[in-house]
């Protein structure tokens, strides 16, 4: 992933080799709905700009495309604008010259209301129906383009910026434009999509590249002490994957059943035997994150096993005298929401978690207080965290001090929260005409 | 008998984007992986029961190209939410190391 970092030598090796594209997708959903919803980048600028240059200069010295997708992290309009910045630096710094296109896939509101009252939304497992107040509470929108828009922007770019997309069509937009068979280009493009992750054993990292034949294709690392086996090829179709034989895209669903994977060498697999089933509508994937609200958080321990043993009806009778305290502070009419983690015995798993008993001799809890604002959320912690340390137990007579805070200040402001909340698939007009493309010369 | 951990060669589990969760056992060596496949250690009601989820909505996969058994269910809040609890869906896979494996006397493994 684009600034997750690669070797430089990588890259001219594979130009050596002779490829005809480079591709890098920039983002995922892994981190978080904080970045499609804030804008942010989950690398740092400098480290985005050290993977840009290099393969920004690499594509235009030797005159193939790079197509970059899901720009900037989540691929919405701030994230694309944050990443061409960065391109148009290096680019500058370089004396690099080019045609570039940026390819947005920012959905503004009324268009999804659009598509929505046309009946073109409709939910994935396991969402519900799309709704106007799910639609008016989004603080961004992208929908998750499919090859035919970066084909379409590479009739007349060298470099394609392009926000949100799928992760495969970064790398099969340009060999389907070429006529390569479907089930081939979309394979291939599967594995590349996380570079050196289909190796057999990965340290850090790096580059992939696949030889597309008209009936297969040869994928193998770049590094010289990583190895593609068929197990760790075949393995990729796992990665991040519901189901590993239906991968689904836009314009259809890649079927890898029948795929066979074969070793040409200790370090190079030959794939064939995939097929590409035409979807009967063009679908595209919408996502969307909303505000929650503003979160403090405390974390305490707790050693006492006396304590611990009555942990469940300690912390009720904590919310018992915190509402009562809440009342007569910030009134009944501020809402808030209070959850509290055990860490010890569910605070990883939750509600997946079958064994749920403490077994240690310490716990800690993480306390997460969530309202409409920061003021109120550090309030409602400032007094929690305040009854928690003395919150009786009848074991004990007098006043006790039962929790362990690590921090001083306890209470922790963590700022906005926000989750995703769409996840839907719209069925557009055509396949680009979610995604206008601007051109400009570098 | 063998626990999974023992036998597979590696047990993780991973978002499949921000609202499913999925769980890969991988094995390096395909009589090990048949063994499991073929007494469906892992089974759609196990899962089911083990994870507390709807039969309907565990899905299950043998691939033998990958000599891996595959576990998809839906998360229980999405990913990075506030009451999500792992943002990469990276330690769900626990409950899976002590699932019992048998092997016939004469095979051996690992």
């Amino acid at each position: 992933m684009l600034g997750s970092g690669f070797r430089e030598e990588s890259i001219y090796r594979a130009l050596d080799l002779g490829v005809r594209m480079i591709g890098c997708d920039a983002g995922t959903t892994d981190f978080g709905p904080h970045l499609l919803a804030t804008g942010d980048s989950q690398f740092s600028r400098a480290a985005v700009k050290r993977d840009t240059s290099i393969i920004l200069a690499a594509a235009v010295r030797a005159g193939i495309p790079l197509v970059i997708g899901s720009a900037g992290g989540a691929g919405g309009d701030v994230n694309l604008e944050w990443m061409r910045r960065v391109l148009l630096e290096t680019a500058r710094e370089q004396g690099l010259h080019f045609r570039l296109a940026l390819i947005h896939a920012e959905q503004s509101k009324d268009k999804v209301r659009e598509l929505m009252r046309q009946g073109r939304v409709l939910p994935l497992p396991p969402s519900e129906p799309l709704s106007d107040f799910a639609v008016d509470e989004a603080l961004h929108i992208v929908a998750m383009m499919g090859a035919e828009p970066v084909q379409a922007a590479l009739d007349s770019a060298q470099v394609v910026l392009a926000g949100r997309s799928s992760d495969a069509a970064i790398y099969s937009a340009l060999p389907l434009k070429l006529g390569y068979a479907s089930a081939v280009c979309w394979h291939a493009a599967k594995i590349l999509e996380c570079g050196a992750a289909a190796v057999a054993q990965r340290a850090a990292p790096d580059s992939m590249v696949a030889v597309l034949h008209s009936d297969s294709f040869d994928v193998f690392p770049m590094r010289d002490d990583y190895r593609c086996t068929p197990q760790s090829i075949a393995s990729h179709t796992l990665y991040e994957n519901v189901d590993p034989f239906h991968l689904v895209e836009p314009s259809g669903i890649l079927n890898t059943l029948e795929s066979e994977y074969v070793a040409i060498d200790n370090r190079a697999v030959n794939v064939s035997g995939s097929t590409f089933e035409l979807a009967e509508r063009y679908g595209v994937k919408i996502e969307g994150a909303r505000l929650v609200g503003y979160s403090t958080i405390i974390l305490g321990a707790i050693r006492d096993p006396l304590i611990i043993r009555q942990l469940d009806n300690w912390l009720e009778r904590l919310d018992e005298n915190l509402k009562e305290r809440l009342r007569n502070t910030v009134g009944d009419a501020a809402q808030h929401q209070i959850t509290a983690r055990i860490y010890g015995r569910d605070g990883v798993m939750g509600a997946l978690e079958p064994r749920k008993t403490i077994e240690g001799h310490e716990v800690m809890v993480l306390w997460d207080v969530i309202s409409a604002s920061q003021g109120l959320s550090h309030s409602i912690a400032a007094s929690l965290s305040h009854m928690a340390v003395h919150n009786p137990i009848p074991e004990w007579d007098g006043l006790i001090s039962g929790v362990a805070f690590p921090f001083a200040p306890s209470e922790v402001d963590r700022g906005p929260v926000y989750e995703f909340h769409l996840n839907h698939v719209v069925y557009p007009d055509s396949p680009t005409s979610l995604f206008p493309t601007d051109y400009e010369s570098v | 008998m063998s626990t999974l951990a023992e036998v597979a060669k590696l047990i993780r589990s991973k978002n499949a984007g921000p609202f499913w969760l999925t769980l890969d056992v991988m094995f390096d060596d395909r009589q090990t992986y048949e063994a499991v496949r073929d007494q469906h250690v892992l089974s759609v009601e196990l899962i089911s029961r083990l994870y507390m989820q709807p039969r309907e909505c565990v899905r299950v996969f043998a691939h033998d190209a990958a000599m891996a058994i595959k576990v998809s269910i839906p998360r229980p809040h999405s990913s990075g939410s506030p009451m999500d609890t792992d943002v990469f869906g990276g330690q769900q896979y626990a409950p899976l190391l002590d699932l019992a494996v048998e092997f016939p006397r004469h095979q051996g493994h690992k």
